[in-house]
C-alpha cells in the first residue's frame, strides 16, 4: 500500500516536471510571464514531492518491508538503521531517485534567487533543469521502479509495479543486505558528495544553455554561476578524495586509486570542470575563449551524465558497477540528444561568441591558461581513450583489447608533471604580454629554492629520477605561490602599515578568488607529495608468523602477539582480530589490530587493515589468513606507505581554499548594491 | 608569424599527446579473451599480456597462506553482454558454467592476499600471462558476485 503511494507520488512528480518544461517554453515563446511563473512554481513543487517519495522509500527501508524488491536487495535485518537509510543509494533504482532529489533541490535553490535583471534566463534554466530531472525520474517510473513489489504467481515470484491478477504478495523473511564493502561510514558521505558534485554542475550548464538560447552570450552567465561552479567543484573533488580514503581504509589493497573505469568516470567531469574554472577567468578578464567555455561546460554536463551512465549500465566491469540494466541505451540517447542540441546552439551563436581580444604572446597569462586547458583536455583524452579502447578495438579488429592502470600511469604522469610546471610559471606571468626576460626575473628565486630542496632530497632521501623531478616541481610551485603571497602581503604591509598577519588576512579577503586559488595550488602540491610517496616508495612484505615471531620492513618490526575471534550476533558479524606490537628501531610504538570481519548474511569477508599513520609514513597491516586449526599461526601482509598522509592533509587545505574562493565577497556586494540602479556595464567594470 | 607560433605550439602538444597515448597503449594493451578463446589460441598467446574472464569453481579454491599462493579453476563464460542476457543474466550464466562439467576450464595461480569476494560462482576477471604449462598466472584479480547482490528475485526455497 505504502509502496504504491510512493510510486504514485513519483508519477505525479514526473508529470509536474514535464508540465514545467512545456509551460516554461510556451510562456517564453508567447511572452506570457504568468506562464513562466507557473513553470517556476511547478519546478519548486518537485523537491517537496521527491522528498515525500524519498521519505516513503526510507520508511520502507528502515522498517524491513522486504516485499518491496529494492528493500529486499539492499537491506537486511542485521543492518544498523543508519546503513538502512544509506541503502537508499546502495542500489540502482534508489540511487537514480537520490540523483533526482538532489538535482531538484539545487534547481529549486537557483530559481529562488532574485532574478531581476536576468529574468530572460529563467525559463530556459527551468527547462534544462526540469528536462534533466524528468529524464532521471522517468527512469524510475518506467524502468527502475524502487517501489516494485514481489508477487507470487503461478510462474513464480517476480517484481511488479502493480499487483497482477491471481497473485499474492510475497514477503521474504529477511533481505539480502547491502554488500559488506558498502557497510561503512564512507557510504554515508562518499556517494552523496560525488552526486552533489555531479548535479551542481548542471546549474552552470543550464545557465550556459539559457545564454545561448536568449543570445545574451556575454559573460553574465559565468558571473551568475561562478560560485555554483566552485561549490560543484568542491563537492566533486571531495567526493573523489573521500572515495580514495574509503578504498584506503577498507578495500585492503593498500591503495587509494586504481584507475577503475568508474573512478575514471567520476574523474572526467572533474577534469573538464577544472579546465572550465580556469578558462572562465580569461573570458572575464580578456573576453576570450567564449566558444571554448561553452564547450567545456557542455562537455562537463555530458560527462556527468556519462559518469552516471557508466556506473549504472553495467557496460564495464568494476568494483562499483551495478547490475546490467535496460537503462543503458536510454542514457546513451539522452547524452546524444543533449550534446547535439547544445553543440548545435553553439554553432548557431558562433559569431557572437568571438573573442574580443587577440592572443599575442606565448608566455602571457592567457596563453598559459590556454596551455593549462589543453593539458587538462589531454588527460581527459587519455582517460576517455582508456575507457573506450576495448569497444574500439572490438569494433575494428573483432578482438577485445583492454588497458589497465599502467597505461594510465604512463600516459598521464608527464601530463600531470607539465601541469605542475605550469602551476609554477603561470601565477608569475602577466596578462597580455610577457617575455622570457620578465618571467625569468620573477621566477629565478623560486627556482633556486626548488633546486636547493631537490639537492637536499638527493643527498638524504632518494636518488630516483622520477621522484626527484616530482619533488622539484612540488617545491617550485610551493615557492612560487608563497613568494606571490609574500610579495602581496609585503606591499600591503608597507603601504597600509599593517603587521604581517593582518596583511595576509586582508590580502586574502580583498581577492578571495585569487588567493583561495593559491591555497588550492599549495594543497594540490601537498597531495602530490602523498601520491609520489605511495606510488614510488611503497614497500611491502608478507609472512606467516607464530605467536611472538617478528616481521620487519623498513625500520619497523612487527611482532604477532595474539588473536581473538568472537561473534557479534545482533549485527550478524564474526570478528577475527589480531594484535601486533609495533617497534621502530627497537622502540615500542604501540599496537595494531588488523581484522577480518565475516558477514553471515552475505557469507563474505571484509578485511580491515590496522594502520599507524604519521607524516613520515603509514604502517599498514593486513590480516590475510588465519586457520582455526593452527591457531598459533597467522599470515600478515605489511605495507609501508611513505608520505601518504600528506594526501589527506592536502585535501583538507584544499577544502579551505575552495571555501575561501567561493565565499561571498562582501565588499563587492556592497558595491553592486550601490551600482544597482546604474547600467550593467558599469557593474561589470567594477568587478 | 603570430598565428604560426600558436599553431606550431598546438601541433607539438597534440603530437606529444598522441605519442604518449600510442606508446602507452602499445606497451600496456591486454587481449581480453574468454576461456574458450584462450584454449583455442593455446601456445600462440603464451607469455602475452592477457585479460581473461571466467566463473570461479568454489571446490577448486586452495590457498597456501605460507606463500600467499592462491590457486583455483575458472570455467568458460561468454564475454558478450547480449549472449549473457539471453541466457538469463550474469548470475545464471555463472551458475550454469560452474555446474556444467563439459565447459572448458583453466587453472589460475595468483600470489597475494585472498580477495574477499572470491567464492563459488563469482565472476573472476584476471590480468596476467598464460604459462607454457597451461596455467594462467594472474597478476591482478577482479571479482564480481552478481548472485549475491543483484539477483532480482529471492529463491522460492525461502518459503
Amino acid at each position: 500500500m505504502i509502496a504504491n503511494f510512493g510510486y504514485g507520488v513519483l508519477v505525479i512528480t514526473f508529470l509536474v516536471t514535464l508540465y514545467s518544461v512545456f509551460a516554461a517554453i510556451y510562456g517564453d515563446r508567447k511572452q506570457i510571464p504568468a506562464m513562466v511563473e507557473s513553470a517556476r512554481r511547478a519546478m519548486l513543487l518537485t523537491w517537496p514531492l521527491l522528498t515525500l517519495t524519498a521519505g516513503v522509500l526510507i520508511y520502507l527501508l528502515v522498517n524491513n518491508h522486504y516485499e518491496v524488491q529494492f528493500v529486499y536487495e539492499v537491506t537486511s535485518r542485521s543492518m544498523p538503521t543508519y546503513l538502512k537509510v544509506t541503502a537508499w543509494w546502495g542500489g540502482q533504482a534508489g540511487s537514480l531517485l537520490f540523483w533526482s532529489w538532489l538535482m531538484s533541490a539545487f534547481a529549486s535553490l537557483v530559481t529562488l534567487r532574485k532574478w531581476d535583471r536576468d529574468r530572460e534566463f529563467l525559463p530556459w534554466v527551468i527547462v534544462v533543469a526540469c528536462v534533466t530531472v524528468a529524464f532521471f525520474i522517468g527512469m524510475n517510473v518506467f524502468f527502475e521502479n524502487p517501489f516494485a513489489q514481489l508477487y507470487q504467481t503461478f510462474d513464480g515470484v517476480q517484481a511488479y509495479t502493480l499487483k497482477p491478477a491471481d497473485s499474492v504478495l510475497f514477503t521474504p523473511a529477511d533481505g539480502r543486505g547491502l554488500n559488506p564493502l558498502l557497510r561503512h561510514p564512507g557510504m554515508v558521505i562518499h556517494p552523496p558528495m560525488l552526486y552533489l558534485g555531479f548535479v551542481s554542475f548542471v546549474i552552470p550548464y543550464a545557465f550556459a544553455i539559457a545564454a545561448l538560447i536568449t543570445g545574451r552570450t556575454d559573460d553574465r552567465w559565468i558571473r551568475l554561476t561562478r560560485r555554483w561552479t566552485l561549490w560543484a567543484w568542491l563537492f566533486l573533488s571531495f567526493g573523489l578524495v573521500l572515495g580514495g580514503r574509503w578504498a584506503y581504509d577498507v578495500l585492503g589493497w593498500g591503495g587509494y586509486w586504481g584507475w577503475d573505469p568508474v573512478e575514471i568516470a567520476a574523474f572526467m567531469p572533474w577534469l573538464t570542470g577544472t579546465a572550465f574554472l580556469h578558462s572562465v577567468m580569461i573570458q572575464e578578464k580578456r573576453g576570450m575563449f567564449k566558444q571554448w567555455n561553452m564547450l567545456l561546460i557542455i562537455l562537463t554536463y555530458d560527462l556527468v551524465i556519462f559518469g552516471t551512465f557508466l556506473t549504472r549500465s553495467g557496460v564495464l566491469s568494476s568494483v562499483h558497477a551495478f547490475a546490467q540494466s535496460a537503462i543503458g541505451p536510454l542514457f546513451f540517447a539522452f547524452i546524444g540528444f543533449t550534446l547535439i542540441t547544445s553543440v548545435g546552439l553553439i554553432i548557431y551563436r558562433w559569431s557572437s561568441l568571438r573573442s574580443e581580444t587577440q592572443m599575442t604572446s606565448l608566455l602571457s597569462r592567457e596563453a598559459l591558461f590556454l596551455l593549462n586547458n589543453l593539458l587538462f583536455m589531454s588527460i581527459l583524452v587519455v582517460c576517455f581513450w582508456g575507457v573506450i579502447f576495448p569497444l574500439i578495438s572490438e569494433l575494428f579488429s573483432g578482438q577485445k583489447v583492454t588497458v589497465g592502470p599502467p597505461f594510465y600511469e604512463r600516459a598521464t604522469s608527464p601530463l600531470f608533471g607539465a601541469l605542475m610546471l605550469l602551476m609554477g610559471i603561470a601565477p608569475l606571468s602577466a596578462w597580455g604580454h610577457s617575455t622570457v626576460k620578465t618571467l625569468g626575473r620573477a621566477i629565478w628565486k623560486p627556482i633556486v629554492g626548488a633546486v636547493a630542496v631537490t639537492a637536499v632530497l638527493f643527498a638524504t632521501y632518494t636518488q630516483k629520477v622520477g621522484a626527484l623531478i616530482g619533488f622539484f616541481l612540488v617545491a617550485l610551485v610551493i615557492f612560487v605561490t608563497v613568494y606571490e603571497y609574500w610579495r602581496g602581503a609585503y606591499a600591503r604591509q608597507r603601504s597600509q602599515g599593517e603587521n604581517v598577519l593582518t596583511a595576509f588576512w586582508n590580502l586574502t579577503g580583498r581577492n578571495r578568488r585569487r588567493y583561495g586559488g593559491y591555497i588550492i595550488h599549495i594543497s594540490m602540491m601537498l597531495m602530490a607529495i602523498g601520491i609520489l610517496g605511495i606510488e614510488i616508495f611503497q614497500l611491502e612484505t608478507q609472512g606467516t608468523l607464530k605467536q611472538g615471531e617478528t616481521l620487519s620492513v623498513a625500520n619497523y618490526e612487527v611482532t604477532y602477539k595474539e588473536i581473538a575471534q568472537w561473534d557479534d550476533l545482533p549485527s550478524g558479524v564474526n570478528y577475527r582480530r589480531a594484535v601486533l606490537d609495533v617497534y621502530q628501531d627497537g622502540k615500542h610504538l604501540g599496537q595494531l589490530a588488523p581484522r577480518i570481519d565475516y558477514y553471515y548474511d552475505s557469507q563474505q569477508n571484509m578485511t580491515i587493515p590496522g594502520n599507524r599513520s604519521t607524516m613520515r609514513d603509514d604502517l599498514y597491516v593486513l590480516l590475510v589468513d588465519w586457520e582455526p586449526a593452527a591457531a598459533t599461526g597467522a599470515t600478515f601482509k605489511i605495507y609501508v606507505n611513505p608520505l601518504v598522509n600528506w594526501l589527506w592533509l592536502g585535501s583538507f587545505l584544499f577544502l579551505a581554499g575552495i571555501i575561501i574562493a567561493a565565499w561571498p565577497e562582501r565588499e563587492k556586494e556592497r558595491a553592486t548594491v550601490k551600482a544597482k540602479a546604474s547600467i550593467r556595464q558599469q557593474t561589470s567594470a567594477a568587478d | 608569424m603570430r598565428i604560426n607560433k600558436f599553431v606550431i605550439g598546438g601541433v607539438l602538444i597534440l603530437g606529444a599527446v598522441v605519442f604518449l597515448i600510442w606508446t602507452a597503449t602499445a606497451a600496456n594493451a591486454e587481449y581480453f579473451l574468454t576461456i574458450d578463446e584462450l584454449n583455442a589460441k593455446g601456445s600462440e598467446v603464451v607469455d602475452k599480456s592477457l585479460r581473461v574472464s571466467g566463473a570461479v569453481i568454489g571446490d577448486s579454491i586452495q590457498y597456501d597462506a605460507q606463500s600467499l599462493t592462491l590457486t583455483f579453476e575458472v570455467a568458460h563464460v561468454p564475454a558478450d553482454n547480449l549472449a549473457i542476457e539471453t541466457e538469463g543474466g550474469l548470475a545464471e550464466v555463472l551458475h550454469q558454467a560452474v555446474l556444467d562439467p563439459s565447459r572448458s576450464r583453466i587453472k589460475v595461480v595468483y600470489e597475494g592476499v585472498k580477495p574477499d569476494l572470491l567464492r563459488n560462482e563469482a565472476q573472476a576477471i584476471m590480468t596476467g600471462r598464460l604459462g607454457a604449462d597451461g596455467v594462467f598466472y594472474a597478476e591482478e584479480l577482479l571479482l564480481k558476485c552478481p548472485t549475491r547482490y543483484e539477483e532480482a528475485v529471492p529463491d522460492q526455497a525461502d518459503l
